[in-house]
């Protein structure tokens, strides 16, 4: 052990029976927890993030990691976390940074929602036997049709706007390349195509390797415009605005300088090696005019083309932003909620702003329908979706589609260790090493990924069936297929349901 | 499970109302007793035919008085009564417990141009407000007969008999889901709209969402009466032909949608796409009565009623349809429809998602 004043979260533990000291566990763990020295390996807990590399990899199965493996003097209110950070703070004198989502124990609405199913008075539907439609459109839509009639033949009238096409409500969130590897995205990429979903790029600009998979792809502006181009925008299906994210809403992105190699440099438009800060507002966005001008602005650049959406992180007022977006010509609004994974988050922002995507889907569906805009607009709900209950419980609360980061990433591996900020992912996913990007097959992976898509996908359909529904879109905002388990009322008026038993 | 059944003479011919009493009993098996229903069309006098006909529903309690004064309150508040009754009952047949009363209205001049919005907001106001009093139909020369019991005991109770339309709709339901009372008994009716519905909607929450968005309320707990605001919306308000209004009730599937030519395609797509939250899922077997003016896919505006007949897009509930020299009928099972007639000229069993169209014969 590496003498510190701040305990180790976890240790590894080689059993010595099994261990033939191979030294695999040196290579695989990016974190140097692992040494060799001539016939035993060394430990350096203090490195360790249970991230499990070395246990999937060890042939002998041999490594186990403990958690916690030394005991804090309990108490209720210093809790250990804190008093680690505070004895971390005490060391660098820096803000704290994190990865993914927050980690405060807040319940998780999802699980205390539970479904309904049919019993006699309605078949339920057997999605084996019958057509079971998950295809989901998303994009401006007409408030009403109006027609012509030309001899006696029926004309549409009415211009419907470009929208993109979901054969799964279920697409990949916006992770830049930058803060993911190539490989991972070429998994992502090739994932989407196949289950005909979509990606988002992140703020990083879109790599040249990923054009083939351009028209699945929806490209991302950021208050910080990396590699923002007319090519770029004309490449991609979609167009999203970031004003912000749910880990961390109200500042900006920052990729560290170690994590700008050669190639994202160029995509970025930025110098290698140096930082890349956006900064928490756009410097042309001080009003809701000025964001409506922006999505004008790209659509006019693309010619009304693509569909623009706008992504704001899950906050106090997100219902009121929502009708501003909705009001604005843009085609979605994406909430992201405060579970939502990030690369580098201050773990102050990522565990203390923000509220729950639950609570933030259905206040904005209800205001949006108060304001008779619902319909032209389509609801993204992004952050904190871990399962397909999760999808189907956040289209019943008025969702049209969802955005999955974290899950998707740990279809190619990830253990939520939460050290993405660092640039050592031992599994390739949030690194630019080139020694661990390659440790990811972009075939492989997009066969992993589509692979939780679609078994997502497919439990959708069974737990729409027992519904008795055959079509997504009759699950829409349909709250009373909800029932609430142990929230308060107010809970429950918020959500818009009911408490099991009603 | 609920029965249906509904004809309609393309010549206007008059019915008794005993002929669809007949009919329905014949579907008491779909029943339980816990209502039962009729609407006929052409059934008052010609000095009201221009009439708006409300049916009320009043507690038969000892606010009835003050509840109808607040009844008249309202509708004095945008026209004028003709003539007011209580509907002629049969008493000891089933316990009263409302007393349904009839208005004959004229809405005020100075709405002329918003006539049947005055009535929809008169109809939500009442439900709305008034505690005691529900509106069981609003519209022009027709009638809604409901209440909680078997299909001959509602018939003898407001003496059908005494009826004669060329159009009736009946009912008979077997309540699974909410508590049986009189005003959740069929046929729902908005204006000239009469809706009854064999089935469960399960989409119920987004379409009533979907319909509050255009300021309908959804307070009679029961789903029939969205798709009688969904109907009114999409046919009256949104002027959709009868054709495609029915398609965004039972949508053609996706890979149906897919193999149309594009100008069709385009067309399948736009209606799935605006009007996702109107789509009803979950099984269904629905007799409509409409009002006139439907505009029908070919650009022809129907200047009188017109009714027809639409099952779910998989038929998870049964219609059968059958025709007799200038009767058409719809009905849950032929055996109601022969116990009318018969003799039949044709019957057949409507695909899934096509509807069956009577239209009066010019
Ligand atoms: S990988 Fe496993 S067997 Fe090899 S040195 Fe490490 S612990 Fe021992
Ligand atoms: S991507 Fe890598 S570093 Fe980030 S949480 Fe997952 S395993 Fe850890």
């Amino acid at each position: 052990m590496i003498p510190s004043y701040v305990p180790p979260k976890y240790t590894p533990v080689i059993d010595k029976k099994k261990c033939m000291v191979c030294g695999r566990c040196t290579i695989e763990c990016s974190w140097g927890v692992y040494r060799k020295d001539g016939k035993r390996i060394i430990i350096y807990p203090n490195r360790c993030g249970a991230c499990h590399r070395c246990v999937s990899m060890c042939p002998r199965d041999a490594i186990t990691i403990i958690e916690e493996p030394v005991d804090w003097r309990s108490h209720p209110l210093w809790t250990v976390d804190i008093r680690r950070d505070n004895l971390n703070q005490a060391k660098t004198g820096k803000i704290l940074l994190s990865g993914q989502g927050n980690t405060m124990d807040h319940p998780i609405y999802f699980d205390r929602i539970v479904l309904d199913a049919c019993q006699v008075t309605n078949p339920s539907i057997d999605p084996l036997r019958e057509p079971m439609e998950l295809r989901t459109y998303i994009g401006k839509k007409p408030k009403q049709l109006e027609f012509e009639f030309e001899d006696s033949k029926i004309k549409l009238k009415t211009k419907i706007a470009p929208n993109l096409k979901l054969e799964t409500p279920i697409m990949i969130a916006h992770m830049s390349y930058g803060a993911l590897s190539l490989n991972a995205h070429l998994s992502f990429a090739k994932a989407v195509k196949e289950c005909g979903t979509f990606m988002g790029t992140g703020e990083g600009g879109l790599p040249k390797e990923l054009y083939p998979y351009a028209d699945h792809i929806i490209t991302q502006v950021a208050s910080g415009r990396f590699g923002v181009t007319p090519e770029y925008l004309e490449k991609g299906a979609a167009i999203e605005i970031k004003i912000g994210q749910g880990a961390k809403p109200g500042i900006g992105g920052h990729l560290p300088g170690e994590k700008v190699t050669a190639n994202i440099s160029a995509t970025r438009m930025i110098p290698e090696g140096s930082d890349a800060i956006s900064p928490a507002p756009h410097h042309d966005i001080y009003s809701i005019e000025d964001l409506a001008q922006l999505v004008r602005s790209l659509k006019e650049a693309t010619r009304w083309k693509k569909p623009v959406f706008v992504k704001i992180a899950a906050v106090h007022n997100a219902p009121a932003i929502a009708v501003g977006i909705a009001t604005s010509d843009a085609d979605a609004v994406v909430i992201d909620g405060y579970r939502g994974g990030t690369g580098a988050a201050p773990k102050v922002f990522r565990d203390h702003v923000g509220i729950p995507i639950e609570m933030a889907i259905a206040a904005v569906d209800r205001r949006l329908r108060e304001e008779g805009l619902r319909n032209e607009i389509s609801i993204i709900a992004s952050g904190g979706i871990r399962c397909s209950a999760d999808v189907f419980k956040a289209i019943a609360l008025g969702a049209d589609a969802v955005y999955i980061g974290t899950a998707a990433m740990v279809a190619l591996g990830c253990r939520v260790c939460g050290r993405c900020y660092t640039g050592l992912c031992a599994w390739g996913i949030a690194t630019q090493r080139p020694e661990l990007v390659k440790r990811i097959d972009p075939e492989e992976g997009a066969r992993r990924v589509a692979n939780l898509i679609k078994a997502w996908t497919h439990e959708i359909k069974e737990l729409l069936g027992a519904n008795g529904i055959n079509s997504i879109e009759s699950l829409r905002g349909n709250r009373d297929r909800l029932r609430g388990v142990g929230l308060t009322e107010k809970e429950l008026e918020i959500l818009g349901i009911k408490a099991a038993g009603e | 499970m609920c029965g249906i059944i509904g004809f309609m003479s393309r010549k206007k011919k008059m019915i008794n109302g005993e002929k669809i009493a007949l009919g329905l009993c014949s579907l008491k098996e779909r029943g339980n007793g816990k209502g039962s229903g009729y609407v006929g069309y052409g059934i008052y006098p010609t000095k009201y035919k221009d009439c708006y006909a409300f049916h009320i529903l009043i507690d038969n309690c000892p606010k009835f008085e003050k509840i109808k004064v607040a009844v008249e309150n309202i509708l004095e508040q945008y026209g004028t009564i003709v003539k007011d009754e209580e509907i002629p009952t049969e008493e000891g047949i089933i316990k009263k417990v409302h007393i349904p009363w009839r208005y004959f209205y004229e809405v005020d001049e100075k709405f002329a141009d918003k006539e049947e919005d005055v009535i929809v907001d008169i109809v939500m106001d009442i439900n709305d407000n008034i505690d005691g009093a529900y509106v069981i139909s609003s519209g022009k020369d027709l009638g809604v007969f409901k209440a909680v019991g078997w299909p001959e005991e509602v018939a003898e109770f407001y003496r059908i008999d005494k009826y004669e339309g060329y159009l009736w709709l009946a009912h008979a339901r077997y309540p699974t889901n909410t508590k049986a009372w009189w005003g959740g008994a069929h046929p729902f009716n908005l204006l000239n709209w009469s809706v009854v519905h064999n089935g469960e909607i399960t989409s119920y929450g987004t379409n009533r969402r979907f319909v509050e968005m255009f300021g309908y309320k959804c307070r009679l707990l029961t789903d029939t009466e969205v798709v009688t605001y969904i109907l009114d919306l999409l046919l009256r308000k949104h002027k959709l032909p009868l054709e495609l209004a029915c398609q965004t009730l039972a949508p053609k599937f996706w890979s149906e949608i897919d193999d149309l030519p594009e100008e069709e395609r385009e067309l399948y797509t736009a209606l799935r796409l605006t009007y996702a939250g109107a789509m009803l899922n979950g099984p269904f077997a629905i007799a409509v009565a409409t009002p006139a003016g439907l505009l029908f896919m070919n650009g022809e505006i129907e200047d009188d009623t017109v009714m027809f007949g639409l099952t779910d897009r998989i038929k998870l509930r049964p219609l059968v349809a059958a025709e007799k020299d200038d009767l058409l009928f719809v009905s849950s099972e032929e055996s109601a429809i022969r116990r009318i007639c018969p003799n039949l000229d044709r019957v057949w069993m409507p695909d899934a998602g096509e509807p069956v169209i009577a239209r009066v014969w010019k």
